[in-house]
């Protein structure tokens, strides 16, 4: 076991599902050309004076209560004052002395336990635009190139507490904030997109220490797993530090995807905000009945959803953590069930199935074709016995694939399961003339030749054969 | 006909009649501009070109019989710190010396919604930063009075002054309208603070600066304000209430109104003729019935440093935009750094320079809580000051500044006695009440001005006291030598 | 309240400003008068005060997430020093 162990604060920037920008009504559209949404208050030009997106303060509330935060009843905006080209007015309004939602948290799984990360605080600020810089990366470029059309977007930042202890408990963190703001429905959480973004800060320390070790700050990565790779070699980099009688310096660090570690970004000075109140915008004072109102439109959230799939359906708590952990798979679910009511074996297929081809493809279960009421079509013709389990999965890629109903598949593809006695009875006495000495063992008293018979006819009938109708044919006309 | 020495409403009344046609008016200022300008300078940009466009197709408008707007073919002046659709608009600063706006400003717009005519955009110290013009990127103007004196922060009340423009919109964070009011002989007001929609002013101090009217005489006052005031859905600090019909404010009485005297605006450092003049004020409103008493106004004298706290750590952070990345001025370098660098020190005078420094280190770390903060709270205090004040009194009168124009080169290296040169204007920023400067005669040579205070959004009284002494004085409006 | 030269060294990086050591020393210079006149502030009990950031007592001023045009591409890269395919170019970041 090590000596040393991590202690890890992840800063999470969530961008929140709006129409207009925060201070503007320039669109918040995904993937337009460079500069096409862009005003006098985006672009930062000389003059321009905004006004605060209302949806935006219900956004931040409804996603500060989904996460256990206190909501400040009387808040404001602040200027975080420093340039950068994609910067468009020098400074970042944001929410640096009165967050919106403060001291929450979010119960994560880890090793079979639930540990809580405490959560100290959200607040509201403006995304700035974006750099694309010519040489690939922005240290080999000589020239970069700014678009605002994301400036002004809307985002939360997340702050959780310095209690992530490991790069899994850092990945179940985020895939747990990730369902919550999906669920309520105010980002689209898209880390591709830009839409979910994250930072850690990474120290470690002795075991049995409580003192906070120097840290580092972890940027540009892409993904959950990212993330969770990027903690882990910054852990083991500063233990080895430490091993080697050397310090940690407070830094912040790149994660390089390709090479699997982090690297020093260039600094050239200590940043000094210079924070202060926005003298252009006015406080947000908000009662406790309109908090309430918010409160009141939050759904079902993925906790809950999971105690209510092993209490009302009795599905395993492994199952329901699963099939929860993703909006779009819980509603799947839901929506199966109406049409299909044995939850279990419509988790199996999600579980087994679904996610199986997901993951093989890399895809999102939206970009899937097949739907809950085809997963219940599906299960009620295996029911039946219309088809086997085995040619049900082959008829489930396809419908994964394509799309069509089940029924379609089976009878385009000829793939119903053959209970016809009459049909059988053909094929039963073929196999039985092909194979006289397995006919003789199992006349013999050798039962278990019986198996190879029933396989023989599966196989003639392209695993079409209804097994359980063959085996007792073949019992019948041999005698017992 | 010397158009250019009429009023607003004097020439309102001859386009309705149809007795001038809005391309003669305009011709006529036009003519008048180039006439003085040479001696003046009080624009950075005249658009002649746009101007007569503008009023020929007002013109063809009405020939059509369509009706036109309440200021139809008036020429207007507009401070060269408000945007405007198209015209270049450069804050008197080289770091904004080719920038034309994408859109006009909301109070330009409405303006130009109602048939005003812009001729040009005047001059005044870099981003609004000074009281004589003398920090102007470009050159200095002339005080119309007088060729050795400065003309206040800008060069708006100058054009007014001498029939440039029939009326003008300056901007106000510490009294650059009322200053330049006064000293050029001029009516100015600074609105409350969000009566007029800050959409499209160039920020220096946002909690702090206002638009507002420069006019010869009180019912353009009114005329004006009623077009620009009023609440805007792309401002956040515009109050959320529609202006009052400004014209009902102008009444010919104060009878029985209370106007409150503050001890420390009569003290020590207020130049003999200014203080002569506000005597005769006074005797003559409470001749005209109105109650003059005085009041103590116990933190006026810390009003200045904390204005030029606030006025500095705000101006670091607004004017950081300028980069050299979207608008502008840039000075080429091998990174962004060193561009920032040296496009903002290319950019940006001395004055302003200084000021962005003194701002950025009131608000960095160990300076914020004795600097920044200090300040803003010395602003409750002085704030106290006159909600007590205004517990008796419906507004307060005071010189506009200690001193009639003080001389070209005076101040101009001294860049804290020009700062306190608006001892007088810069406590009502703190405040955010309306305030208005009023012509009130010459004293050796020079105009004096008065300085009327009301209540937030009591805009009316002022206008009443303004429109009374107009009317029962012959020193209102004073005549500068080059207008004849 | 005095400030050092270095002091204005600093704030001359934080402002982006890219003083001469003769203005460095101008500078330190006049800020200094200022600063010292500044202090009469220090004259003044603020201990029970709250600040004021703002002079009227607005709040919740809001707008509703309705879509506005926006600029005009063109208008919106017309000032643009320098602008390449749609984008505001920039020389090297580091
Ligand atoms: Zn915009």
């Amino acid at each position: 076991m090590s000596r040393y162990e991590a202690v890890i604060g992840l800063e999470v920037h969530v961008e929140l599902k709006t129409d207009t920008k925060l201070f503007c009504g320039c669109s918040t559209e995904f993937g337009q050309e460079p500069n096409t949404q862009v005003c006098p208050v985006c672009l930062g030009l000389p003059g321009g004076t905004g006004v605060l997106n209302k949806k935006v303060v219900e956004l931040a509330t409804k996603a500060g209560l989904a996460l256990n935060c206190a909501i400040g009843t009387y808040t404001w905006f602040d200027r975080k004052n420093y340039y950068y080209p994609d910067l468009p007015k020098g400074f970042q309004i944001s929410q640096v002395f009165r967050p919106i939602a403060y001291k929450g948290y979010l119960d994560i799984d880890v090793d079979g336990r639930t540990k809580r990360i405490n959560i100290t605080r959200a607040h509201i600020e403006e995304d700035p635009g974006k750099l694309a810089h010519a040489g690939g990366s922005i240290a080999a470029s000589h020239t970069s190139y700014v678009d605002y059309n994301r400036s002004g977007m809307p985002l939360i930042e997340i702050v959780s507490e310095p209690e992530i202890r490991s790069g899994d408990e850092a990945k179940a963190y985020l895939e747990k904030l990730k369902a919550i703001l999906e669920y309520t429905g105010v980002s689209d959480v898209k880390m591709e997109q830009g839409s979910l973004r994250c930072d850690a800060n990474v120290s470690v320390r002795p075991v049995g220490t409580t003192t906070l070790g120097t840290r580092t700050e972890i940027k540009n990565m892409n993904s959950f797993r990212a993330v969770q790779q990027a903690i882990e070699y910054e852990v083991d980099r500063q233990i080895d530090v430490l091993e080697d009688g050397e310090r940690v310096i407070q830094e912040t660090r790149g994660w390089v995807e390709n090479k699997g570690i982090t690297i020093t970004m260039r600094n050239k000075e200590n940043p000094d905000y210079r924070c202060f109140i926005e003298p252009e915008l006015d406080p947000i004072e908000l009662t406790a009945e309109w908090i309430e109102g918010v409160r009141a439109t939050i759904p079902e959230l993925p906790d809950a959803r999971r105690k209510r799939l092993v209490a009302e359906h009795g599905l395993p708590d492994y199952d329901a953590g699963v099939i929860t952990s993703s909006l779009a798979l819980a509603e799947f679910f839901d929506a199966a069930l109406q049409k299909y009511p044995d939850a279990k074996t419509i988790s199996n297929w999600i579980m087994g199935e679904l996610l199986r081809l997901l993951n093989a493809r890399n895809m999102e279960l939206n970009e899937a074709k097949i739907t809950p009421d085809g997963l219940a079509s599906l299960l009620q013709l295996i029911e039946k016995g219309s088809i086997s389990h085995k040619i049900g999965k082959e008829v489930f890629e396809t419908m994964f694939e394509e799309g069509q109903e089940p029924e379609q598949i089976v009878k385009e593809k000829g793939l119903s399961q053959i209970s016809d006695e009459g049909q059988l009875a053909r094929i039963i006495e073929e196999v039985i003339a092909k194979n006289p000495k397995s006919v003789a063992d199992f006349q013999s008293g050798k039962k278990q030749a019986i198996g190879f018979l029933v396989g023989q006819v599966m196989k003639a009938t392209k695993g079409q054969a209804n097994p359980g109708v063959v085996n007792t044919m073949l019992q019948e006309k041999l005698g017992k | 006909m010397q158009l250019h020495t009429l009023l607003v409403h004097e020439l309102s009344e001859l386009m309705e009649k149809k007795e001038v046609s809005c391309e003669e008016l305009t011709r006529d200022y036009l003519q008048r501009i180039g006439q003085v300008e040479d001696k003046i300078k009080a624009f950075l940009t005249v658009t002649k070109e746009e101007a007569l466009a503008q009023a020929r197709a007002m013109d063809e408008q009405r020939a059509r019989g369509e009706a036109l707007p309440p200021l139809a073919g008036i020429p207007m002046a507009i401070n060269d710190n408000i945007c405007t659709q198209g015209i270049k608009t450069t804050c008197a600063s080289q770091i904004l010396y080719n920038f034309i706006p994408p859109y006009d400003a909301t109070a330009a717009a409405r303006l130009k919604n109602a048939g005003a005519i812009l001729v040009g955009k005047c001059n005044l110290d870099e981003f609004a930063m000074g009281s004589s013009t003398e920090h102007s990127a470009f050159y200095s103007t002339q005080n119309p009075f007088d060729p050795e004196a400065v003309p206040g922060g800008s060069g708006a009340a100058a054009a007014v002054a001498v029939g440039e423009a029939a009326f003008a919109l300056g901007s106000d964070t510490g009294g650059s309208i009322r200053q330049s009011a006064a000293f050029c002989g001029v009516i100015g007001l600074k609105p409350t603070y969000g009566c007029v929609p800050r959409y499209g002013l160039i920020s220096y101090a946002s909690s702090l600066d206002q638009i507002g009217p420069i006019t010869r005489d009180i019912t353009d006052l009114a005329l004006v304000l009623n077009t620009i005031a009023g609440r805007n859905a792309k401002d956040s600090t515009s109050a959320s209430v529609d202006g009052p019909d400004f014209k009902k404010s102008l009444v010919n009485s104060v009878k029985g109104l209370r106007i409150g005297l503050p001890k420390e605006y009569f003290k020590t450092g207020l130049a003999p003729g200014v203080a002569a003049k506000l005597q005769e004020a006074v005797r003559k409103l409470v001749e005209l019935g109105a109650v003059c008493e005085e009041v103590d106004m116990p933190h006026t004298e810390y009003a200045v440093p904390a204005h030029y706290i606030i006025s500095c750590a705000e101006a670091s952070s607004n004017l950081a935009r300028y980069d050299g990345v979207r608008h502008g001025l840039r000075v080429e370098a091998e990174d962004v750094l060193g561009m920032f660098k040296k496009t903002r020190i290319r950019g940006f005078g001395a004055e302003v320079q200084r000021r962005i420094m003194l701002g950025t280190h009131a608000l960095s770390t160990g300076n914020y809580e004795a600097c920044y903060m200090k300040a803003l709270k010395v602003r409750t205090l002085v704030k106290r000051d006159f909600e007590r004040a205004f517990e008796k009194f419906d507004c307060l009168l005071t010189p506009t500044s200690p001193t009639t124009a003080f001389k070209i080169g005076a101040k101009a290296e001294d860049s804290l006695a020009m700062y306190q040169s608006e001892v007088f204007t810069i406590p009502v920023n703190l405040v955010g009440v309306p305030a208005m400067s009023l012509p009130f005669g010459i004293a050796e040579g020079l105009p004096v001005g008065l300085q009327l205070i009301a209540r937030h959004f009591d805009e009316g009284t002022l206008l009443r006291v303004g429109y009374t002494l107009e009317q029962n004085t012959s020193e209102i409006r004073p005549k500068p030598g080059l207008s004849r | 309240m005095k400030i050092t030269e270095q002091a204005v060294e600093q704030l001359a990086l934080l402002s982006r400003l890219d003083l001469t050591a003769e203005d460095q020393t101008a500078h330190t210079k006049s800020i200094n008068v200022i600063l010292d006149y500044l202090d009469l502030l220090n004259k003044l009990d603020t201990s029970n005060v709250e600040p004021a950031a703002h002079v009227l007592p607005l709040k919740n001023v809001f707008r509703e997430d309705r879509l506005q045009p926006s600029l005009a591409k063109e208008l919106a890269l017309a000032n643009a020093p320098e602008e390449e395919a749609g984008a505001f170019k920039v020389p090297r970041i580091f």
